[in-house]
């Protein structure tokens, strides 16, 4: 069998533009699997090998203050394996030689020591000298973005007395993976940090002496998380316990848990499109590329080769395509996999962020597209070797043609001769015609699909930004503060316009479902908040009743009129029942609104709000900060625009830069397509086209008859493409409803234009290609040869 | 032995009745209207007939490439007319040679490897660098086809025939693509090979001429035998008149 081994090589070396483009196929396919489930495996393991070397807790309370002794009464509750208390606050900081506000939360260190639950990862120093009240550490993205490091001096705001801190070490918390403010949506290292401190130190600052404001729990292995829970609310009830809740409200967790299950989503949708694409394209190709062969292999039966042989032969020549187009996606899979999961450690900082290539992985990419291979190799192997050989050694008999609708036409005596035979052909073939117009129509999909992505991502940013946060500025106030304050913020320099709102933490639920949700007081007429519905019209805020965000509604599986449980959970901690007055349409977040005056009055409180929206001149901004710095009721200051920033870099490092190199993938695969379907073409019509020369038609007109193929199969290809596209387009904006961020389902005129260039642009170099053959087309020895 | 070989009247091949009928696109075509035929050991036949006479449909039956519609075919016993395709396939691989007359070589082969092609599954082959030098094209043994001219690519593909020794060779229209002197230079191969290796020969052509260097001659028409005569007179290619 050595030399039929030999011919497989040689065969290999022949195809090479062909080969070449299979390998691209596959490689598309194999790649887009490594990626996902490899950024997938990436997140996960190093999520969960952070939680278990740090003792994440598992269930968490904030409360207003409660006595350090009750401790051992929580620690005794059936089901816990350990309990921690411990001091959070709020602060703000100030580093030298950066005038913007910067927020804090600050966190209690047992004095000197790691904690039991929610250990500290030291990047760099180390913790705070016990005796010391000024050390502290902080998140170690806070510090890099500042350039701060162990031993450097920086200032703080604590209860509206400004402190000198000398930073000590900096860290990582598995509580902070995701390091982000109360409020935000994205983690901003530049203006946000943790800091921890001794517990002394702290609860000396913060009046809590002998007194804690938050524990954190780990569970005994049988332990039943509902049970603890309301047994630790019972305890903590006459504390001002806010209730006690697990993981999937710790806001980096949700984070976590959101992109893994979003990156779950993208490793079954996308490499399933891109991997079911090419392995049709694949199988389709295969088996034209064998039929091409069907000559060699009625003369190597005729030698006398048993079928079996020759179905071994190209069963090889098949595993050596898909082995050079696995290995291709492969590499580039992993380096574009480790390069993602470096984009992800950006935003979610593990310790150590594993990265792994699972061989699983590869092995399901090459069984998939050995399977698609082996499928068109089989069909045109069977077709080959059924033949006698006597007959599959004369070319095929002509094909059998009819006049048709073409010819009884008007447009069919109008065209010419040769624009006729490529029309005959397309007609004569109709399965293989449908196919290839579907192929080229399943990659303009994909190319719709990415497009379709960048497109949406912008656009939901531009409706959060134009229409829903029109403000540049977000004070927050320590405590819930009398409306009055509008005048003394309207009095500061430089502020524009102003709308107060006020903020209440709320547990809603409907059956068994419940989500804690943020309930919103907005001003009905507020100028900066804007609300939308489902057409992205701004909406007034009616001054009774409770609305929320769809994806919230959705989630607690309530439609408008249905009564809603609301557990205000500041306060009295009272739950009431309330209907769900309507439902809008943001792009980001999960939140619950009502009229602040409603709210009040459900809070049984005066005009009270809890922070307020400015616009502001940016000429007078640092005037306003010194003075909002100065404040003491203010807790914290937030830009807005510099969330807008940070979402769309947020965005196009991770979910577009996945679809830039989708787009770059669907791009190949449609060349890749067009052009072996014109070069096959080219191989099946040698022949006649060379009989066209030599009867004198000029090289333009030969080639138009292929030509004239590949645009009837491009414009049969353009709707399917649109059609698909627009299918995938919707499979994925439903995949892709998170907490975070609603890709809404908008495809716009530009994606569409955008599938159709790439497919007529990649059909035009195939041409472009495949004419440079054409030019060099030998008559007299393609018509002598019968290969 | 060789006595017993030329002149033993026991065939090798025996033809009795056979038709073949063909569906060529939309028209069927009677290639072979029953033919009664058979060929004895070491003889050396050529097979005349104008295009379309059915003389390739009976080399193709003949030589195992495929099956008549009706009819039977024996080879020594055995009735190739009922043979499944494996054994079709086996008895091409252990007792026929091929020559084409558009050499059909393996474009992707060089001339060695396309006779090793077909001596990889035989029996009891020559190296294929003997069949090479047989044929006189021992230095142009690592051209690929695309290097080599017609005649030479027939030669090469006598080579690939007879590498494996078969005891039939088959040759349609083996000099139909060759100008003469390169034709002459074919033929002397066939004829030098039928001579000394005693292999029972057939050729079909259309070419009157090549009857004179066979042992019998036969003559289609219209898918029946039409003439069957001996030429005792036989002569090397050589000393035919053109």
């Amino acid at each position: 069998m050595l030399t039929l081994h030999r011919k497989l090589w040689r065969d290999l070396a022949g195809m090479k533009g062909q080969v070449a483009a299979i390998a691209v196929v596959i490689a598309a396919g194999v790649m887009t699997l490594m990626i996902a489930v490899s950024s997938l495996d990436s997140i996960r393991l190093s999520k969960e090998r952070f939680y278990a070397s740090a003792e994440f807790a598992d269930l968490f309370v904030s409360l207003t203050r409660a006595p350090d002794h009750l401790q051992a009464s929580l620690a005794a509750i059936p089901g816990v394996a350990r309990a921690e208390t411990r001091v959070v606050a709020p602060l703000r900081l100030a580093v030298d030689g950066d005038e913007r506000p910067i927020r804090g939360l600050m966190i209690s260190l047992p004095d000197g020591q790691q904690p039991l639950l929610n250990r500290l990862s030291l990047v760099s120093g180390r913790l705070p000298d016990p005796g010391r009240a000024d050390e502290v550490v902080v998140s170690a993205p806070f510090a890099e973005a500042h350039g701060l490091e162990p031993g450097d001096r920086f200032r703080a705001i604590i209860r509206g007395r400004e402190q000198a801190l000398v930073l000590s070490g900096t860290a990582l918390s598995p509580e902070f993976v995701y390091q982000v403010a109360p409020g935000d949506l994205l983690p901003d290292y530049e203006r946000f940090s943790v800091v921890w401190m001794n517990r002394r130190a702290l609860a000396n600052a913060f009046a809590m002496d002998g007194a804690f404001n938050s524990a954190l729990f780990s569970l005994q292995r049988d332990a039943v998380a509902e049970s603890v829970i309301d047994a630790i609310d019972q305890v903590l009830a006459r504390y001002g316990g806010l209730g006690a809740h697990d993981r999937h409200d710790v806001i980096s967790h949700r984070m976590l848990s959101e992109e893994i299950a979003q990156l779950r989503v993208t490793a079954v949708v996308l490499p399933a499109l891109f991997l079911g694409v090419s392995a049709f394209l694949l199988s389709v190709l295969m088996g034209r590329i064998v039929a091409t062969q069907r000559q060699q292999i009625a003369v190597i039966k005729a030698f006398g080769y048993h079928d079996h042989e020759l179905a071994l032969h190209y069963a090889l020549l098949t595993l050596l395509m898909v082995a050079i187009g696995v290995a291709l996606g492969g590499g580039l899979g992993w380096w574009a996999s480790d390069a993602m999961a470096r984009l992800y450690a950006d935003y979610f900082r593990f310790p150590e962020t594993v990265t792994q290539v699972q061989p699983r992985v590869i092995g399901l990419g090459l069984l998939v597209s050995l399977l698609a291979a082996g499928l068109g190799t089989w069909r045109a192997v069977v077709a080959a070797v059924r033949l006698a050989p006597a007959e599959a050694m004369r070319p095929p008999p002509p094909p059998v043609f009819r006049s048709g609708w073409l010819d009884r036409s008007r447009l069919g005596r109008w065209l010419a001769q040769t624009t006729r035979i490529a029309l005959r052909n397309l007609l004569r073939h109709r399965l293989k015609s449908g196919l290839t117009a579907l192929g080229m129509g399943l990659s303009g999909a994909l190319l719709l699909l990415g497009s379709y992505q960048f497109g949406a991502v912008s656009h939901a940013i531009d409706l959060q930004y134009r229409l829903v946060m029109t403000m540049d500025t977000h004070v927050q106030f320590t405590d819930p503060t009398p409306l009055r304050v509008r005048e003394e913020l309207a009095s500061l320099p430089g502020v524009l316009a102003i709308e107060t709102y006020r903020q209440a933490p709320v547990r809603l639920s409907h059956g068994r479902r419940h989500e804690r949700a943020a309930l919103l007081g907005l001003e009905p007429d507020g100028p900066l908040r804007g609300l939308v519905d489902r057409h992205e019209q701004p909406i007034r805020l009616p001054e009774e009743g409770l609305f929320m965000t769809r994806f919230l509604a959705d989630q607690l599986g309530l439609r408008v009129g249905d009564r809603v449980g609301v557990e205000l959970l500041d306060g009295d901690q009272r739950e009431l029942q309330l209907a769900l007055a309507g439902v809008f349409d943001e792009p980001f977040g999960v939140s619950a609104y009502m009229a602040r005056e409603a709210l009040n009055t459900l809070l049984r409180e005066g005009p009270t709000v809890s922070g307020a929206w400015l616009l502001t001149d940016p000429e007078q901004r640092d005037a306003l900060q010194r003075r909002l710095w100065e404040a003491p009721r203010v807790a914290g200051i937030g830009l807005i625009g510099a969330g807008e920033d940070g979402i769309s870099d947020y965005l196009e490092d991770t979910v577009l830069s996945l679809m830039a190199i989708l787009l770059l993938l669907a791009g190949s695969i449609a060349f890749a397509l067009v052009y072996n379907n014109a070069r096959i073409a080219f191989a099946e019509r040698m022949r006649e086209l060379a009989t066209l020369r030599v009867l004198g038609f000029g090289r333009w007109q030969v080639a138009w008859v292929l030509i004239a193929e590949v645009v009837v199969l491009t414009l049969l290809s353009l709707p399917l493409a649109f059609a698909f596209g627009t299918l995938f387009a919707w499979l994925l904006s439903l995949a892709f409803s998170m907490d975070m961020l609603r890709v809404p389902f908008h495809v716009t005129p530009f994606s569409y234009a955008f599938a159709a260039a790439g497919v007529i642009l990649a059909a035009s170099l195939s041409v472009l290609m495949i004419a440079r053959r054409l030019y060099r087309l030998d008559m007299v020895s393609s018509l002598k040869s019968v290969e | 032995m060789m006595q017993d070989l030329t002149t033993s009247s026991a065939p090798v091949f025996r033809a009795e009745g056979l038709t073949r009928v063909y569906r060529m696109g939309e028209v069927t075509i009677h290639a072979l209207r029953g033919v009664d035929l058979s060929l004895t050991a070491g003889e050396m036949l050529v097979m005349l007939g104008a295009s379309g006479s059915g003389k390739s449909t009976l080399l193709n039956i003949l030589g195992g490439l495929d099956r008549p519609t009706s009819g039977h075919l024996y080879y020594h016993q055995r009735d190739l007319a009922a043979a499944s395709d494996r054994e079709l396939t086996a008895f091409r691989r252990d007792h026929v040679g091929f020559v084409f007359q558009f050499y059909n070589m393996i474009p992707s082969l060089t001339a060695l490897e396309n006779v090793a092609i077909v001596t990889d599954i035989a029996d009891n082959p020559m190296p294929p660098d003997e069949a090479l030098a047989l044929v006189g094209l021992a230095d142009r043994r690592d051209h690929f086809p695309s290097q080599l001219s017609g005649g030479e690519q027939q030669r090469v593909a006598i080579a690939r025939a007879i590498a494996k020794q078969p005891a039939v060779l088959m040759c349609d229209e083996p000099t139909g693509a060759l100008d003469s002197a390169t034709g002459v230079r074919v033929l002397e191969v066939i004829d030098r090979i039928n001579r000394e290796l005693k292999t029972t020969t057939l050729i079909i052509t259309h070419n009157q001429a090549l009857g004179q260097m066979a042992d019998r001659l036969i003559r289609l028409k219209d898918g029946q035998v039409d003439e069957d005569h001996a030429n005792p007179d036989r002569r090397a290619p050589a000393e035919i008149e053109w």
